[in-house]
């Protein structure tokens, strides 16, 4: 029995971190109406600018809020410099500039910090706080952190006008346009957070994962899972979405499928809610007129 | 009433050309539009109204020289425009689903500062539209398609534009429900004197509300004048108001 609380404590903390990329993915896609293959990758490299600046000196939440900043920038400038370029609606341009981004920045990332893995730092003490031995601090700060994230993106989007221009945007851009709305601008600003929220997670899973220029690929399988499961339309979902996953990780790899096949069961989530329930938990179910 | 009465024009627009593509719509419109006034724009599907009310805004992109309030505005952004106060209820609605009626009326008021006011303004159009109020935080979505009407022309007024551009107001709306909104829509250009440029198939009701007319064929005006002189014109009489 404690084994189990232990397992699903740590499935939520991981899930915190699920949920987070998650959320980003939904954001993207609510702009783009695809998954952002390189969100994972995107993360990844913030994470090393992170490394880099703690090994420079800085100290460690000076480094974490520069590679917020950082992060922010690269997003709104991908969105700027590439995807606003783009004309038309096909997809496949989208589709190849999403799988060039995540070559691109993982080989980038290969060139200057090598393959070899790295030791990145956690903020949080290593005794496990209030006495008790179910969660690390680690465990703990991280979740608090993706937490504190989430729920300040939810009071943006909810209560801030500039909140709910980018809702709008997502929605319909041309009605977005006619009430003044600058289009472009928000769309970079989308693409800003959603990469935001990615080197958050980033910095708060390396420590338990180490860093290398792959250390996404796995989590971000997971939070593809996570916001299939929550509706990929639904900021809510997703969120929701990568709690339980991380969870079903974490007590099916201990008690059913073992740890080798840990990452099977991110696929048969991902696979079995396209067969039962594509739409996901809560999201719309898409109709079309033709 | 004339225009000349009403003041120096508010919109000019000579030799408007537009095009979807290689698909030209319109083939050089020009009109004028008064301040204070309620203009209205009659022709059948596929005349080019939409076409001229989009080229206004820059959904599609205009030639030719268009003049509000004294400024050229033909080369700028749709949403340069509309800080300029020209408000568009679009072909369609254009209503945002999935958030509140009150989010959308909020949204109208995107480039606006003065929260104060806009809180007050919320409140005055619900004072019209009391439907609007009993559904305030109910998804759009879900609004009837004449509770979706009113909240189009709502969202709209909340830009507190000089010019509303008004495209087929009437589209599927029961006709004790396009009474009841043209009423209202001529309760606002007379107590706010906002002007107003419609565009509608109901000519009938078109031309009861409107000061002046523009009768557009495959993309040129045909016929223009003030709207009790074309509502007793013989051609437009058996075309477009069937008596």
């Amino acid at each position: 029995m404690d084994q189990l609380l232990h397992q699903i404590l740590a499935g939520l903390a991981t899930g915190s971190i699920y949920a987070s990329v998650a959320l980003a993915l939904v954001m993207i896609h609510q702009a783009t109406h695809l998954l952002n293959f390189a969100q994972g990758e995107m993360a990844m490299f913030s994470t090393y600018i992170a490394w880099a600046l703690i090994n420079a000196g800085v100290p460690y939440w000076g480094a974490f809020v520069l590679t917020v900043g950082f992060a922010f920038v690269l997003g709104a400038a991908i969105q700027r410099l590439i995807l606003q370029q783009i004309r038309g609606t096909s997809v496949m341009p989208l589709v190849s500039v999403f799988i060039g981004l995540l070559f691109i920045l993982n080989s980038v990332a290969g060139w200057i910090f090598t393959y070899t893995i790295k030791v990145f730092p956690s903020p949080f003490p290593s005794e496990p706080p209030f006495g008790q031995h179910y969660v690390s601090a680690h465990e703990l700060g991280a979740t608090a952190v993706t937490l504190a994230v989430l729920i300040a993106l939810w009071a943006f989007f909810r209560f801030t006008s500039l909140g709910l221009a980018m809702r709008a945007v997502a929605q319909n851009p041309n009605s977005s346009r006619l009430v003044g709305i600058r289009v472009g601008r928000m769309l970079a600003l989308g693409w800003g957070l959603a990469a935001a929220i990615g080197a958050i997670a980033g910095m708060m899973v390396a420590p338990t994962v180490y860093l290398d220029p792959n250390m996404m690929s796995g989590i971000l399988l997971y939070a593809f899972a996570a916001a299939l499961i929550g509706g990929i339309d639904s900021p809510g979902g997703a969120v929701f979405g990568g709690f339980l996953v991380g969870v079903l990780e974490n007590v099916l790899g201990a008690y059913v499928v073992g740890n080798e096949l840990k990452l099977v069961v991110a696929l048969v989530l991902i696979i079995g809610v396209l067969l039962v329930k594509p739409s996901g938990l809560f999201g719309r179910v898409q109709v079309s007129r033709v | 009433m004339s225009s000349a009465a009403r003041g120096a024009p508010l919109l000019e627009v000579s030799d408007l050309h537009a095009a979807y593509g290689s698909t030209r719509v319109l083939h050089g419109i020009s009109f004028s539009l008064a301040q204070g006034s309620i203009t209205t724009l009659l022709g059948a599907n596929g005349a080019g109204k939409t076409t001229t009310l989009r080229a206004l805004c820059a959904m599609v992109r205009p030639q030719g020289v268009i003049t509000f309030g004294g400024q050229r505005i033909e080369r700028l952004a749709t949403e340069d425009i509309v800080r300029r106060g020209i408000a568009h209820v679009p072909d369609g609605r254009g209503t945002f689903v999935h958030l509140t009626t009150e989010e959308n009326l909020r949204l109208g008021a995107y480039v606006r500062s003065d929260k104060a006011q806009i809180a007050a303004d919320v409140e005055r159009i619900y004072g019209y539209f009391p439907r609007l109020k009993e559904r305030r935080q109910q998804q759009a979505g879900t609004l009837s398609g004449g509770e979706q009407q009113m909240l189009a022309v709502s969202r709209a007024l909340m830009l507190r534009p000089k010019l509303l551009l008004l495209d087929e107001p009437s589209f599927g709306l029961a006709p004790l429900i396009v009474r009841e909104l043209f009423n209202i829509l001529g309760a606002i250009n007379r107590s706010e004197g906002v002007s107003m440029l419609l565009v509608e198939q109901n000519a009938a009701m078109a031309l009861d509300l409107a000061d002046q007319a523009y009768l557009i064929e495959t993309g040129r005006i045909v016929l223009s004048g003030n709207a009790d002189e074309i509502k007793r014109n013989d051609a437009v009489r058996a075309s477009y108001l069937g008596y």
